[in-house]
């Protein structure tokens, strides 16, 4: 099996589809000649030419606009908003029309849609290349919102979401974008919507992230293992739909839980696991459910690495649960 | 409406078909000083972003006419809202160009505090507002000041500063929109480069100029030779007298090109022919002002010597103190979020501040941040 970053994952999935459906576009900013500002469409402008592969002006609520538009006329547009940071603009389509055309239509129109989107901190970006807003979006019946966290899941996820029946806005973590690489499948590779992965079984805390904070949970639980306390660590992949049965059933094991986001703490979307953890599983929880988040603050340039949630401070959370 | 290209000095294909704005011999130089030390700026900061001394840069290169000749057209009480690409304004006005290093070092005299990026500047002294990354949002922004302006009955006005891709986006549509409807003294600064990041020029729209566009918001839209400094003032003139006088916006194209990368990040041979930038260099802004002063006999050799060897030992000097100040305080991160800080973040500073000190988090870019 070759070996991928995140970044070559979903230029392959991007192709693999292309060359299996003639109906499926692309269109954004930047995303043709030059490929891509993180180059996720390199080479596909090429191989596909301009009809497919789309430079659009710079408007966001235009391309996720067209997008749609062009989904209603049975195209399958894949639309990519430079940075999650640029996606306000295009909010009104997203969450007013895309989200809500198949109910209000009674179910005679349909946006197949894919939207990708780089999100979260890592390259230094300050308020505007650097954040989180998946909670926004999670809070919209209708759309679905998913978010990998290793190449591999990426082009399995990225074919699940274009073939996807509904729009889902995918959301890719700039910190894993170049800074892991492991073997993809070839070809035919699809990760179910709506499935949690274990990503290491344990059986004293569950640390449930998704995204960039997966990679740090990792190296916490390492951490956590030398000191002899077992971290099994949930990889969320889908925020909606959200697998409860596999979060819960971890849960329901260890006891004890420490959910990991990036973006502010308030009304962050692990505000809704934990809830949901309190509603299922109280009678098995022996300590409280714990955050580790970004703060409630605009993403700091100079202060990145103090704002981002690191090792140190999830094995804080562990060691404070552990300890209850 | 006419669409002609107004040009003071004239070029290769132009003629010349507008007098020279009436300025002192002191505030042609004045101009000329902050072109060069722009171009300066811009040179030594894109080396500090490859030594990774500074995290990110955007040049101006060949944009120095567009930007500083239209901000020379205005009074120290009118307000600005720039761009990422107009950092001789903020020179222009009076900002030193270690204010400027300090924010790109994002260091802790930054008055920012290192928030942001580099280049996205914030100066209230001089009227200067807040640069974002959004494209466009100031655009909009810029009419509301100057609808406030009119409001009050003050004879300021507003000017904006966006990019050609710029006008693809929602807020430059409702920002010509309002201040049409509302008369406002706003004058719209499009700095037409011909490329936004990969996206040249006709990816960006079908209609043949950008200046044309005025005319379907009810203002009048002027196109002038971007690299031609006195060209681009008079333009502006014009434009902030009809403002100040009650006679409302005008949209200025400025025909100019984006020399370098998009920014520090992008790698423009990838996507367009160099081929293009020898035209350009040709018609160098800098170039043009200095044999325009030389043929007046307002600037001798040795006197632009001393203007270059001048911005050459202030730049020097800033980039030796913006190097020597540690990093913002991780207290700070919690300031003006709001005018006074929520009971959570109270909560959350006091835990990471514990955190810290227990050294639990790991160290950061510059090693240990000050709490
Ligand atoms: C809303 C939004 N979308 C996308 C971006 C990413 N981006 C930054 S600059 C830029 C191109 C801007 O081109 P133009 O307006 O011509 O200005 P120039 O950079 O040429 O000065 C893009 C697409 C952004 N900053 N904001
Ligand atoms: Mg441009």
């Amino acid at each position: 099996m070759p070996v991928m970053t995140m970044v070559e994952a979903i230029n392959d999935a991007l192709r693999v589809e292309m060359r299996r459906d003639p109906r499926v576009v692309l269109l954004g900013e930047d995303v043709g000649v030059k490929g891509g500002v993180f180059g996720c469409s390199a080479g596909l402008w090429k191989e596909f030419g301009g009809d497919r592969v789309m430079d659009t002006p710079l408007s966001e609520s235009g391309i996720v606009g067209a997008a749609i538009g062009m989904a209603l006329y049975g195209l399958v547009p894949v639309a990519e908003i430079q940075f999650s940071d640029f996606i306000y603009p295009a909010f009104d389509q997203i969450v007013s029309e895309a989200a809500k055309m198949r109910y209000r239509s009674g179910g005679e129109y349909t946006v197949p849609m894919t939207i990708r989107t780089p999100i979260g901190g890592g390259i230094r970006g300050g308020h505007y290349h650097s954040q989180s807003p998946e909670a926004y979006f999670a809070h919209t019946p209708g759309l679905k919102v998913v978010v990998p966290s290793t190449p591999s899941d990426a082009k399995g996820l990225l074919l699940a979401s274009i073939r996807d029946p509904d729009p889902v806005l995918f959301m890719e973590p700039k910190l894993v974008y170049r800074t892991l690489k492991e073997e993809v499948p070839e070809g035919e590779h699809v990760v179910e919507i709506g499935k949690a992965r274990v990503v290491r079984s344990g059986k004293d805390v569950t640390l449930i992230a998704w995204g960039g904070m997966v990679g740090m949970c990792e190296k916490a639980a390492a951490k956590c293992a030398e000191e002899g306390i077992d971290c099994e660590i949930i990889d969320v992949r889908t925020i909606v739909p959200l697998d409860e049965a596999t979060i819960l059933e971890s849960v329901k094991k260890t006891g004890r839980a420490v959910i990991v986001y990036e973006a502010p703490k308030t009304g962050g979307f692990g505000g809704e696991i934990s809830a949901i953890l309190a509603e299922k599983a109280i009678e098995w929880l022996e300590a409280p459910i714990l955050r580790v988040t970004g703060f409630d603050t605009p993403f700091p340039y100079t202060l990145e690495s103090v704002y981002l949630p690191e090792p140190g401070r999830i094995r804080e959370a562990v060691l404070k649960v552990v300890r209850f | 409406m006419s669409l002609e290209l107004i040009s003071v000095m004239g070029d290769a294909g132009v003629p010349a078909n507008t007098p020279a704005p009436s300025l002192a011999p002191e505030q042609l130089l004045e101009i000329y000083r902050v072109m060069v030390l722009t171009r300066l700026l811009d040179d030594r900061a894109m080396k500090l972003q490859r030594q990774g001394r500074i995290g990110f840069y955007v040049p101006a290169l060949g944009q120095e006419a567009s930007h500083i000749g239209t901000a020379a057209a205005l009074t120290a009480d009118d307000w600005v809202f720039p761009s990422y690409r107009d950092p001789g304004i903020a020179l222009l006005r009076g900002v030193g160009v270690v204010e400027l290093l300090h924010q790109c070092y994002g260091n802790s005299t930054d008055h920012t505090l290192g928030r942001q990026m580099p280049v996205h500047y914030s100066f209230k002294k001089i009227r200067l507002v807040s640069i974002s990354s959004p494209i466009g949002t100031q655009i909009a922004q810029a009419a509301g000041a100057a609808m406030a302006m009119k409001i009050r009955k003050e004879p300021h006005v507003a000017i904006t500063y966006f990019g050609d891709g710029s006008t693809s986006s929602n807020d430059f549509h409702a920002g010509l929109n309002f201040a049409g409807v509302f008369a406002a003294p706003c004058i719209f600064v499009c700095e037409n480069n011909g490329w936004a990041i990969s996206v040249p020029l006709e990816g960006q729209t079908a209609s043949a100029t950008m200046a044309a566009k005025a005319e379907a918001y009810g203002m009048p839209g002027v196109r002038v030779d971007g690299n031609d400094v006195l060209a681009v003032y008079a333009a502006t003139h014009e434009a902030v007298e009809r403002a100040r006088v009650g006679h409302g916006p005008t949209l200025i194209e400025t025909i100019t090109f984006r020399m370098g990368g998009h920014s520090s990040s992008d790698d423009a041979s990838r996507y367009r022919d160099p081929k293009v930038c020898e035209i350009w260099a040709k018609r160098d802004p800098i170039d043009r002002f200095k044999a325009w002063l030389e043929g007046k006999k307002l600037l001798k050799v040795a006197q632009e010597q001393a203007i270059r060897d001048r911005c050459e030992q202030e730049l020097k000097e800033a980039i030796d103190a913006a190097e020597k100040v540690g990093p913002p305080a991780v207290s700070t991160m919690f300031d003006d979020v709001y005018a006074t800080r929520t009971t959570q973040q109270d909560e959350q500073w006091a835990e990471l501040k514990d955190a810290l000190k227990r050294g639990v988090v790991a160290k950061g870019h510059h090693g240990e941040f000050p709490l």
